[in-house]
Parts: C-alpha cells; structure tokens; sequence
C-alpha cells in the first residue's frame, strides 16, 4: 500500500469512528431540548471532564500553538498560563452558575443573563456577541482541519472538499445527539491526540537532537532570543503578556459553550470538585507542551533545511498556519526571513 | 438568587496562581538556569500548572469546611 492509500484509509476510519460515537451517544435516549443542550443535567465527573477538554483543545492546538511557537517563540508560553488560570476562575464560578442554572432551568448563557438580571434585550445582545465571536472561531476551525486533511491525506482529499464534508457530518452527529456527542466524540479525538502530541513532541526531538533537553540547549544557543519573550516578535513582550493572559482566563467563560457546560453536571458540588482537579489532570496541557517542542524545535530545524519534517520542506509553513500569515504584519515578515533564508518574498 | 460568595480565603488561594504564573513574569521570564532541560519560564509554567492544582485543593478545603461549619450552625 503506498503512504496516500494507508492515510487515506487511516483518516477514512477515523472519522467513520467518530461519527458512529457522535450518532450512538444519543441513541435509546429520549431527545428533548434539555437532552440534547445540556445532556439531562446528568453528566457525571468523567463526561464533563471530558467535554470540558474536549471543547478547548481543538485544531489550534496542532496548528496554532506550534505555528506560534515556531514562528514567535517565548510569547506562546501565554497559552499555558492563561487555561490553567482560566480554570482556577472556573472554580470560583461554574458551581454558582450551575446552581442557579438548576433551579430556574436554564440551557444556555441567554437563559442565565435574562433570569439573572430580568431583561430580554441584554440576553439577546449576549447571544448575538456569542454568535459573532463563533463565526470566526469556527471559520478558524474548519480551515485547520481543511490544512490538517489536506496535509494528512498528500493532498489526496482538496481543502475545500475536506471542511464541506467534516462540517456536514458534524453538523449531523450534533443534530442528533446534542451535547452528549460533542463530549463521546472527544473521547476518541483526546486519546488520538494525546497520541500524536507525544510521539510527534516528544518523537522529533530525540530524532533530530536527542533528546528534549538537548534540542532547548541547542536552540538555546543558536537562537537564545526566540526563547523568551519578546521572541521573534517586537511588541509580544511582558506587558503583552499580562495583558493577554488576564484578558483571555478572566474572559474564558463568556464563551458561550463553555459557560453553557456548567449546565450539563449532576452536581455543583462535582463542578467544583471536577475543576479542582482540573489543571493538574489536564492531559492536554501535556500535549500543548509536547506541540510546543515540536513547534521550537522546527524553529531550529528550520535552519536545516535538508532536514525538515518529512524531507517537504515547502510543506513546513503549511503545518504551521501560524507561520503563514505571519507575513501580514512588519515584525512577522523579519521573523519570516529569520527562519526561511530563501522565503523572504512578501506574501500578499 | 441567593447564591452563596466564595470565602476570602479561597479567593486568596485562587490568586496565587495568577501572580506566579501572568504578574510575576518579568521575575521567571529567562533560559538559564535550564531544569530537567527545559528553559526556565518553561520550566516554571510547567511546574505551576501542578502547583495551581494543589492552591485549588487547598481552595476547595477552605470551602468544605466553610459549608460543613454553616450546616452544622442551622
């Protein structure tokens, strides 16, 4: 079988996988509105820890952070900081949230700003925030997996083709099944990537340097900037840094599905306890770390050009979306020309 | 919609994370030194992410035993 066919079939079974879960998750269940938002309020502690993960950690966790860390070094360590920090606002608010959230019935965040402060234009405007921050969240989203299935299959499967169809099954197991597939589906995505972040972050770097620490030290003498912050860039400094990291955990929750996630558990008292544990159990921070070895290490290798991943050096910027549009603004295109000596023409 | 506060000493427990892992940044933000062959603000942020975990424990302690004492006062 030649490397097209066996991705192919690999990416083929992958998704039928997931799109039987998604459709089983709902199945034998009685779907009401209440089932299919917020799961009968009956998620115990490993389903909504499971949609809890599964909700942040997306494409951008392959495509983003390590496309970031390459392309601008030290500023990607905000991500670490802000999602544990987002947690520990959790602890203070979901359990309050789902508690109310019980006794008066709510589904969604509208439902908790119309209750909370009796008024049906501010729960309106909230939903219509919501709606248009998703719009480009999920545009995000979807061209990640159009890059990752395209890459995944030798271009075997176009971008386009690849986001029409992953947007018409998801949108069919969801219809179906509501929150229940959304939090079963991510039981097979977390296992595939906590996989992948491992044998990939942890895989390259013993390839190509021998090692974690071995590839840091060399990196941390050819390229000691790209380490800390600023990095690669001019103005992602610590004020930058402080700024955004407050921002983004403090703000975590208004994201609506996250919000909405408090409403799925059994028990407040869960919620709590859940998230207590949240930052340490998170697995996913472990593959975050492992995509950011890979994502400085490709900064390193970057020089090597013989040596980039797969012997496809045109395909590097691909695999790293945020090395792609880094051209779009000045700091971006020097850091550009930093790590790709002939890849210096402005890209419009 | 009498929803109980969380109790100073939680709220103060939760701060901690926010200060040694977003406030103090200028205080970590370096290479060297270089532990289990990570560079140090790596290093450090790995290690809070853990250290967070217990500040939450603790914050969570703080809470049960509030609850267990008010139920006990009724």
């Amino acid at each position: 079988m030649s490397p097209s066919a066996v991705s192919l079939t690999t990416i083929f079974v992958i998704v039928a996988i997931g799109v039987a879960i998604g459709f089983l998750a709902g199945a034998h269940r009685k779907m009401d509105l209440e089932q299919w938002t917020v799961g009968g309020r009956g998620f115990g502690t490993l389903l909504m820890f499971l949609l809890m993960a599964g909700e942040v950690y997306t494409t951008f966790a392959f495509l983003g952070a390590s496309g970031w860390a390459y392309s601008r070094g030290g500023p990607t360590l905000y991500i670490m900081a802000y999602l544990t920090l987002a947690y520990v606002v959790s602890f203070f608010i979901l359990p309050q949230i789902w508690e109310v959230g019980r006794k008066y019935e709510m589904q969604t965040q509208s439902d908790f700003f119309s209750t909370r402060y009796g008024n049906k234009y501010l729960a309106g405007f909230v939903c219509v925030v919501g709606i248009a921050s998703f719009i480009p969240y999920l545009q995000l989203q979807i061209a990640g997996v159009g890059i990752i299935v395209s890459i995944a299959s030798f271009d075997g499967i176009g971008r386009t083709p690849a986001m029409a169809i992953s947007v018409v099954l998801l949108v069919a197991f969801v219809f179906a099944s509501g929150v229940r597939a959304v939090a079963w589906v991510s039981v097979l995505k977390d296992v595939l990537m906590v996989f992948a972040a491992v044998s990939i972050g942890i895989g390259i770097p013993y390839m190509y340097f021998g090692g974690i620490g071995p590839m840091f030290t060399a990196l941390a003498h050819s390229r000691p900037a790209h380490l800390t912050m600023p990095g690669a860039t001019t103005n992602l400094g610590h004020t930058w840094y402080i700024s955004t990291v407050l921002l983004t955990s403090l703000g975590f929750y208004m994201w609506p599905h996250a919000f909405g996630a408090a409403f799925t558990a059994k028990s407040g008292h869960l919620a709590s306890q859940r998230r207590r544990h949240a930052p340490l159990h998170h697995h996913s921070s472990l593959y975050l770390l492992c995509r950011l070895h890979c994502g400085f290490g490709r900064a390193r290798l970057a020089q090597w050009r013989p040596l980039a991943l797969n012997h496809r050096p045109q395909k590097l910027p691909a695999l790293v979306p945020g090395g792609d549009r880094r051209s779009r603004c000045p700091d971006r295109n020097s850091a550009r020309r930093h790590f790709h000596p002939d890849r210096c023409d402005p890209i419009r | 919609m009498g929803v109980k506060k969380p109790s100073v000493g939680a709220l103060l427990l939760g701060l901690i994370p926010f200060v040694a892992m977003c406030l103090s940044v200028s205080l970590w933000d370096r290479i060297e030194p270089m532990i289990f062959g990570l560079p140090f603000n790596l290093f450090w942020l790995v290690a809070w992410i853990v250290l967070s975990s217990l500040c939450m424990w603790a914050a969570y302690r703080v809470e049960v035993a509030r609850d267990k004492k008010d139920s006990g006062a009724q």
